[in-house]
């Protein structure tokens, strides 16, 4: 018997790729040591080194989820018309780095053509930074591909240009667990119906102790119920989160009934001008509605619309809302105010004006 | 191949294929359409592709129906290794048997997203081979993500993987991918190495990510200024942001430059009135005075004046620790525990990966299960988390001073005693031991 053809490869852990070995050579050379950079147009950086060595950046949009048909074109473009060299940015954005300014327009026709947006770069609408949805994820409320495609047909003007009064960051996340992250606007599942338990399946592929310890409002326990070892939920204490929903399949917290969408904005990773933020409630309960989800697009356009007309040059929507106040931008986008705006989790005392100071 | 079938098996393209009509609506519009791409792979890709992406496209169309999804989790790794894999079984497999296993593999890319056409084509032909032809740049977790293929593919796929320099990324209770910005490799603003950070601090805690056996997941992401492009604050449990601890530097000519060009007004109403402490001024002959004892290093001003202003000479991080979205207790962002560090010499690193060790292993033995390290903070409080990474309080980790008075204060003499000594061994005199 040959032992080696029974033997397992082992892995070779070679952990973090070296970058260097892909890196434009530009790059390579004048690592640490650049100097300034601007914009020449939307979707183009010029980087210039301390040595005088410049730098062209091609950023253009994908679907993120790409087959290995448009991956090999956006191949045959940077061969064809870039140097070969490509990065992706944190919002699935590809760039073309080219060292000759003679390439850029070129480039940019050739990525155009083949359908492919430039832009995503300063004042603009980038991509939707987003997750897996129905295509993959085993939790999933709504699909995440989908609703960005909606999103993105709709805001393709403002990733292409340069018009907006700061960069717009918008995520999606198809559960609470908000793996899109926080954005300016932040599309996510928002569940309003507590988990329907299917008892005869708990005991067999649940491990309950870990199920109601996962509980945020210890709303969870263990019971008996057709004579099995279930688990059973308060519904008057249950906050919809789906928390218990992966490590429990069987308490089903997605269902037409229960799966809504809501839009949360002034998230802010930056720590430029104002401390980062975490986003804050606008509007609920909009229907999770594919395959075009229209009214989850007229709400993030009404948003996105009032925050272009009104805020001033480099003000991100959160520090748009901090100027204006949240009674304007109520007014402003012609959502409503409601009672579920008022945050009754811990810390939400802190979310309160303790003061007389108000807007009229 | 799994049928070793070749391309003129037409099934996919015949009869056998699922209508999508739901799904066909979103291949207008002008943003590029992931539905277009799946349907290349079912008409056009390789046998083993088309079979599947029919069966993945009508599971699709299916839960766009239904408007529900109909993947189960479940255990697929490859030998050697404890995570990395996203295992997907299908619900609906007697329906679409195909796709009834459409596992990913989390594979982690280069610092700063790095490539070459010719790697990524590399990629391309493994995946076609061993997969779906589906691929991810990138997951939110930060990794490349191929994304659809069976048990016997993920082992395959990953061989040839490993054997192009690439190697699987963290899931489940472990060490994950990190990520950093493109930093030094293309951004006058980075004020340290990022590539050189993040793979010293990933490679040698490489372990803790292949073999899951962390109380909860564990995030580095790595930033090279206070614009924190990775999302660092919000979404790691470890963010390392570059900073700066002596003067803008501000090139007075490239001021009046800006101001001649945008105009005076305009430079007042978006830089000076714009600062967060108010500790720029803008002279009468157009020049710029920044009082750097105010500045806060927030990066707005260098955002707008590219050319004219440049973080300081006197460069390394800030780390913050505890960033994570809602689960279980609520958002946290990190808390900013070193203000800074210096980040240069290779002893600065060894320090740096030495606190990164440090806090992993502080995390493994005292988080509870499915607790995160922020989290952890908020239980036991920020001063007990300080005394066991032998940090000493400072003044830039608050916002304010505690405005609760439960607190027992006796050995308050004491603590004010280490304070003016550090205070003493920082102005350079000698204290006795």
């Amino acid at each position: 018997m040959n032992e080696q053809a029974t033997t397992p490869r082992m892995p070779d852990e070679v952990g973090v790729p070296d970058p260097f070995q892909y890196m434009h050579p530009v790059l390579k050379k004048n690592y640490g040591n650049w100097d300034w950079h601007d914009r020449p147009r939307a979707g183009v950086l010029r980087h210039v080194s301390k040595s005088g060595d410049v730098i062209y950046t091609v950023r253009a949009g994908t679907q993120r989820q790409m087959d290995v048909f448009t991956i090999r074109k956006l191949c045959d473009i940077g061969d064809k018309y870039a140097d070969g060299h490509v990065r992706f940015t944190t919002r699935s954005n590809i760039e073309y780095l080219v060292a000759d300014e003679a390439k850029v327009a070129p480039l940019i026709e050739a990525l155009q053509a083949e359908g492919f947006p430039v832009g995503g770069t300063g004042a603009s609408v980038s991509m939707v930074s987003h997750t897996q949805g129905w295509l993959h994820c085993d939790i999933p409320g709504t699909d995440a591909s989908g609703v960005v495609k909606g999103l993105m047909d709709m805001l393709h003007k403002e990733f292409v240009q340069e018009k907006m009064p700061n960069r717009v960051r918008i995520t999606t996340s198809c559960c609470q667990i908000n793996c899109g992250g926080q954005g300016d606007i932040a599309v996510n599942v928002q569940y309003t119906k507590p988990p329907k338990i299917n008892h005869d399946l708990v005991a067999n592929v649940c491990e309950r102790p870990a199920v109601v310890a996962r509980c945020p409002v210890a709303a969870i326990r263990p019971a008996m119920v057709n004579g099995k070892p279930s688990l059973e939920v308060d519904e008057r204490k249950c906050v919809c989160c789906g928390a218990c929903y992966p490590p429990c399949p069987p308490m089903q917290i997605n269902g037409d009934d229960s799966t809504k969408i809501a839009i949360w904005v002034g998230g802010k990773h930056s720590n430029a001008r104002s401390k980062p933020t975490f986003h804050k409630l606008a509007v609920a309960n909009l229907p999770n509605n594919a395959p075009h989800w229209p009214e989850v697009k007229e709400a993030v356009g009404k948003i996105i619309n009032a925050y272009k007309r009104d805020a001033k040059h480099w003000e991100r929507m959160g520090e748009w809302i901090e100027r204006i106040g949240w009674p304007a931008f109520f007014e402003k986008t012609g959502l409503a105010f409601t009672k579920h705006h008022l945050d009754t989790w811990t810390g939400a005392r802190y979310t309160m004006n303790h003061s007389a100071h108000v807007r009229f | 191949m799994k049928d070793g079938d070749p391309r003129d098996d037409n099934k996919t393209t015949g009869e056998g294929v699922h209508p999508t009509p739901l799904l066909d609506e979103l291949e207008d519009g002008p943003w590029p359409s992931f539905v277009t791409g799946l349907k290349r792979l079912r008409d056009e890709g390789a046998p083993n592709n088309r079979k599947m992406m029919n069966d993945l496209l009508g599971q699709l169309n299916h839960s766009y129906e239904k408007r529900l999804g109909f993947w189960k989790g479940g255990t697929v790794s490859v030998y050697g290794y404890g995570g990395g894999v996203i295992p997907r079984f299908s619900e609906v497999a007697d329906k679409f048997p195909e796709s009834k296993e459409f596992h990913t593999l989390r594979v982690m890319p280069p610092a700063g997203y790095h490539y070459t056409t010719d790697v990524l084509r590399k990629m391309c032909d493994i995946w076609e081979r061993h997969g779906s032809g589906l691929i991810a740049f990138h997951g939110q977790s930060g990794d490349i993500m191929f994304q659809g293929t069976d048990t016997e593919g993920v082992q395959k796929a990953f061989d040839e993987l490993n054997e192009l320099g690439f190697d699987l990324g963290g899931a489940g209770p472990a060490l994950r991918t990190a990520m950093s910005c493109v930093g030094h490799a293309r951004c006058e603003q980075s004020c340290y190495d990022e590539v050189r950070a993040h793979r010293t601090i990933i490679n040698t805690l490489l372990d803790e990510m292949h073999r899951p056996s962390l109380p909860y997941k564990f995030k580095f992401k790595f930033s090279g200024c206070a614009n924190d492009c990775v999302n660092a604050i919000h979404r790691a449990d470890f963010a390392v942001i570059g900073t700066w601890r002596d003067d803008i530097k501000i090139d007075q000519e490239k001021v009046k430059e800006h101001i001649a060009t945008v105009g005076r007004k305009y430079t007042i109403d978006t830089v000076v009135n714009m600062c967060p402490t108010r500790a720029i001024s803008l002279h009468d002959d157009d020049t710029l005075e920044i009082d750097n004892k105010s500045c806060v290093r927030c990066m707005h001003c260098i955002n707008v004046m590219t050319k004219a202003l440049s973080p300081g000479d006197d460069r390394g991080v800030s780390i913050l620790i505890g960033g994570k979205r809602a689960l279980k207790i609520g958002d946290l962002m990190g808390i900013n525990v070193i203000p800074f560090m210096k980040l240069e010499t290779d002893e600065d690193f060894e320090k740096l990966t030495e606190f990164a060790e440090n806090v992993v292993e502080f995390f493994a033995d005292n988080a509870l299960e499915h607790e995160r390290i922020g989290e952890t903070i908020d239980r036991i409080g920020l001063p007990a988390f300080l005394e066991a990474m032998e940090i000493d309080p400072d003044p830039n980790m608050v916002n304010h001073p505690r405005t609760s008075c439960f607190v027992r204060t006796d050995d308050f003499d004491e603590e004010a005693a280490k304070w003016f000594e550090r205070k003493a061994r920082e102005a350079g005199l000698r204290v006795a031991e």
